[in-house]
């Protein structure tokens, strides 16, 4: 902003041709360090959960109150057969962790996959129908906006017993209303478009048009959302799992593994840390990927 | 203005009437016999099965059976624990207190250090004191906060001993609730060491609840700067040559707090989804731990009520909330 | 001694595509209470200029001079704090949208009241007194109730004055009207102009019109300067460009008007302003122009002294040469070396 005088001869502006939309999304993708990093990370675990048989050193499962609360291989008492330490009943933890990816990955795809399937439809009926349906569905996902998410997915749990299937499903109900939002935002404002009246004179019906025009129309913000949601899914289901309503024991689900090492807090601080740590990592990462997505999809903040 | 209100108002009939609802159908869609969920008594015989059927009403039609629910809703019947065998809304009134006060504290956290964070960020747009306060914060966005109260007992509490490791205060006071309020009451109990126990009782669970809407706040108030300082009106505010502190701190804030008011007001239903994770790890007495305890206990008419409870005072705050929002925002208060 | 000297300004925005020259080179002198007008496509870099001389272009844009000086002041080496005691005081500036220009949080005499807080050291007092008396002489009525409106509350047209009583609160010596009635009914727009053109000659101010529009600057600039693509390409006294301009895209423009009939807005002359993609080796309207030949598409022209003026061109109109030189393509005096 502040003036400064003439040094050298200003260069003259670079004559270029404007990018192909793909390349200029990976130029702006790229810029983002951030989202790169997340990127890569999620690479990285979705590798760790397809390779965790062969990763993997033990089995998670197998107990050995012998070596029970062994430490990590570089502390005292540690050793590189158990390189992050055992739990309280002589299972690897790295192991448990690994395994645990497969878990935390699964849960966050198939929640999102129910929420994303039911939300559109949802969303899209609303955006269709108008009407009383609309408000029904609108209001009904208002209902479950307003209620504190974890309580809403403890109810939901309560009614259908815990256990991993249950819990992902609450979870799906929970982040349900955003999808829904979404597509029924993205029918609205598609079919006030040209494109969307002059395909309907021309005959084509409600069904083609949600499928052929609207849909890909919100492929973009669907997929940011996705990633987002993926992260809330897991951590969601992660807190279910730490107050013992997700996922069961010996399950090694990772929330469920904080839930079974709280009280050795004070004697073993690896059976705490780990878990939690891998839960943040995968969580960020994904969060970084969504936010990253977002800045490079969203021609508002492009400049 | 009065229209205003009267539409927001209207708004929230109908999430009220599908809070109640969920609440109702909730106990009759636990597995199990609802009449001995609902009593809490298993395995009772034929004769008194019936009595209760009668009692509950479970003979009549569905319909009449939720007018009858509601009808002892509004005058304060939310039924009785089946564990304690008190009335549901007596031991939230008594529990409320504690989550309340974990919960404002937690929210200022976020506030005071949310909102001066987001303002030096966007203002500094693109330093490393930006990327630091964003990263930071999607960190914290990111935080399985269950874990993070773990680590910081660990730490703080195991490791350095600085603060206690659950509950709201020591067990050597006692302290008369009057309020209800621990930091209040202890303060005027006149004994220091009790406000003193008190006040260390309550930082790290406050960090732990305050962190995602901390989080949050920072982010929403820098995009709503960032947004706000790139408007005409802030031009003209510099071209009346004011100085930098003047435009930033009043002409850019006042407009960028509209926005993250709402942001607030959405953060009551993420506190209370922090506060039964927050409540369990810290031992803290308060609805959440309440509520989670009630699931194991099976005390259905406890999750009922408690439900419907807080349901209701979530609903409560975002409208007033949506109501302040018409109050600092002029174009609001004056049209309609 | 002019009242304001622009020397080789420069303003540069960097984006992902590369970097956006918006101001190339322009040079600039006024004297007191005289009245500029500015004219140019849109994209042509009229506001940025004069953003960069009250100090206001936005990060991450880049501000280069040779020489920025106001009322024998360096504007360029001066102190933050001390160029703010001159924006809003001496130079003022009033913006093409009256509506988002005023904050929609505080009421207009806030607004109005701070300048001269600030800048006159009044109390609240004397400052509601002056606020009043200038909203009178703007034209509001019932000015005192106005005070206590917020800007949604007014049209466009009550805006923009409470805008223009803003500017010349504290007096400036120089307005900067950056098209000030292009949002305005066409009705508001006579009103507006009028109203500005009283207050400059009452007070003698320097202004500085910025404008699509040829009617308005024929009404009431003394001088014109026609910039394109962020460069000056004629700059001469509104007379004599009106009757014969010098400068192929002056004469466009010019010829665009319906019968030059006052009020019309600038029509079509085939083709866009070059931006940061397709920007010309040589002349920048080059691609647009009539007359371009095979020397002014590869060498850019400078700005040279011209009939009473500058024009940035080979090949001006009025030159008794032209078509020879045109037709000899002859590279032209300073520039044969580039
Ligand atoms: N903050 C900015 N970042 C990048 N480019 C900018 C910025 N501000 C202006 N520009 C570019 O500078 C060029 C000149 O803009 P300017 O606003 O001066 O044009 P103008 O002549 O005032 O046009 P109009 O008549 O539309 O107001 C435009 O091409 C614009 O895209
Ligand atoms: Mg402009």
């Amino acid at each position: 902003m502040t003036a400064e005088t003439m040094e050298a001869p200003l260069v003259a502006a670079p004559t270029a041709t404007p990018p192909h939309p793909l390349r200029e999304f990976w130029g702006y993708f790229s810029a983002n360090r951030g989202a790169v990093a997340g990127l890569f990370v999620i690479v990285g675990v979705v590798l760790v959960a397809l390779l965790a048989d062969v990763l993997a050193p033990h089995s998670p499962y197998l107990t050995d109150t012998k070596i029970a609360l062994k430490p990590p291989f570089w502390q005292e008492g540690g050793s590189i057969t158990y390189p992050l330490g055992t739990d309280a009943i002589g299972r690897d933890i790295l192991s448990r962790l690994i395994y645990g990816s497969r878990l935390s990955l699964l849960i966050g795809v198939i929640v999102i996959s129910i929420s994303i399937v039911v939300g559109t439809v949802l969303g899209l009926v609303a955006g269709f129908a108008r009407g009383v349906t609309e408000i029904f569905i609108m209001r009904l996902m208002d209902i479950v906006l307003t209620m504190p998410s974890l309580l809403l997915a403890i109810v939901v749990v309560a009614v259908l017993g815990p256990g991993l299937v249950n819990s992902m499903l609450a979870v799906a109900l929970v982040i349900l209303p955003h999808y829904v939002r979404l597509a029924r935002a993205a029918v609205i404002t598609e079919t006030s478009k040209d494109y969307v009246t002059a395909a309907r004179v021309s005959g084509a019906g409600n069904l083609r048009l949600m499928f052929k025009e609207v849909l890909p129309n919100c492929t973009a913000p669907l997929i940011v959302q996705a990633s987002l949601g993926i992260s809330t899914a897991i951590l969601d289901a992660a807190a279910l799992g730490f107050l013992g309503l997700g996922a069961q024991p010996p399950s090694p689900e990772w929330g469920t593994m904080l839930a079974d090492a709280r009280e050795f807090v004070l004697r073993a601080w690896w059976v705490v840390t780990f878990p939690g740590l891998a839960i943040l990592i995968t969580v960020l990462a994904f969060n970084l990927l969504g936010d990253g997505l977002r800045d490079a999809l969203d021609p508002k903040l492009k400049r | 203005m009065l229209r205003f209100i009267l539409t927001r108002v209207s708004l929230v009939i109908p999430t009220f009437i599908g809070i109640t609802l969920l609440a109702f159908f909730l106990i009759r869609l636990v597995p199990g016999d609802p009449i001995e969920t609902m009593a809490g008594e298993r395995g009772i015989d034929a004769a008194r099965h019936e009595q209760l059927k009668k009692d509950f009403g479970l003979d009549k039609p569905l319909i009449i059976q939720y007018g009858y629910y509601i009808e002892r809703v509004l005058h304060g019947d939310l039924g009785k624990s089946i564990v304690t065998r008190e009335s549901v809304l007596s031991e939230f009134q008594t529990l409320f207190p504690a989550t309340v006060e974990l919960a404002v504290c937690a929210i200022l956290f976020a506030l005071f250090l949310g909102i001066p964070a987001g303002i030096l960020a966007a203002v500094r747009r693109n330093s490393i004191f930006d990327h630091g306060v964003m990263g930071i914060s999607l960190t914290g966005y990111s935080m399985p906060i269950f874990w993070w109260g773990l680590i910081l007992i660990l730490v703080v509490s195991v490791q350095l001993g600085w603060t206690p490791v659950s509950g709201r205060i020591d067990v050597l006071y006692y302290i008369e609730p009057v309020t209800g309020f621990l930091l209040i009451d202890s303060f005027f109990s006149e004994d220091e060491g009790a406000f003193m126990s008190a006040l260390g009782h309550l930082i790290l669970p406050t960090i732990v609840l305050g962190t995602q809407p901390l989080a949050t706040i920072a982010r929403m108030t820098r995009s709503a700067m960032l947004e706000v300082l790139g408007e005409d009106y802030i031009r003209t505010a510099k071209a009346k040559g004011l100085s930098r502190f003047r435009v930033i701190g009043l002409h850019a804030l006042r407009n960028a707090l509209i926005p993250v008011v709402t942001v607030i007001g959405l953060q009551v239903g993420v506190l209370f989804t922090g506060a039964i994770l927050t409540e369990t790890i810290f031992s803290w007495p308060g609805i959440g731990k309440w509520l989670i305890e009630a699931i194991f206990r099976r005390d259905y008419p406890v999750l009922q009520g408690g439900l419907l409870l807080v349901g209701v005072i979530v609903m409560s705050v975002n409208l007033i909330v949506d109501l302040t929002y018409g109050l600092i925002n002029p174009r609001i208060r004056h049209n309609r | 001694m002019a009242l304001l000297e622009i020397e080789n300004l420069s303003v540069e925005f960097p984006t992902q595509g590369g970097i956006m020259r918006a101001v190339d080179d322009v040079s600039l002198k006024l004297d007191v209470g005289e009245v500029l007008g500015v004219v140019g496509e849109s994209g042509s870099g009229k506001s940025v200029t004069m953003l960069a001389l009250m100090g206001l272009i936005p990060f991450p844009g880049r501000v280069k001079a040779k020489k920025l000086s106001f009322n024998g002041r360096d504007l360029l080496t001066m102190s933050d704090r001390e160029r703010r005691k001159l924006t809003g005081k001496d130079v003022a500036m009033i913006f093409q949208e009256p509506t988002t220009s005023l904050n929609p949080c505080f009421t207009v005499g806030f607004q109005l009241t701070e300048t001269l807080r600030l800048h006159e050291g009044m109390d609240r007092k004397a400052a509601r007194r002056r606020a009043i008396e200038l909203l009178e002489q703007v034209g509001i009525p019932s000015a005192e109730s106005r005070l206590t409106a917020y800007p949604h509350q007014l049209s466009g047209g009550m805006n923009q004055r409470v805008m223009i009583a803003m500017a010349i609160a504290c007096n400036p010596k120089l307005l900067i009207a950056d098209e000030p009635t292009t949002a305005l009914d066409v009705t508001i727009q006579a009103q507006i102009l009028d109203l500005l053109m009283t207050l400059q000659k009452e007070r003698n101010m320097a202004l500085v019109m910025i404008t699509h529009n040829m009617g308005v600057v024929a009404e009431t600039a003394k001088r014109v300067m026609v910039m394109y693509a962020g460069q000056i390409m004629e700059e001469r006294s509104a007379a004599d460009l009106f009757a014969s301009p010098q400068h192929p895209y002056t004469a466009a423009l010019l010829a665009a008007l319906p019968e030059r009939s006052e009020g019309s807005r600038l029509a079509t002359i085939p083709g866009v302003v070059p931006g940061l993609y397709d920007r010309p080796r040589g002349c920048l309207f080059s691609p647009r122009c009539a007359y371009a030949t095979e020397h002014s598409r590869n060498v850019r022209p400078e700005l040279r002294p011209w009939a009473g003026g500058h024009v940035r061109c080979h090949y001006p109109l009025g030159d008794p040469n032209r078509n020879a030189n045109m037709n000899a393509d002859h590279p032209l005096g300073t520039e044969a070396a580039s």
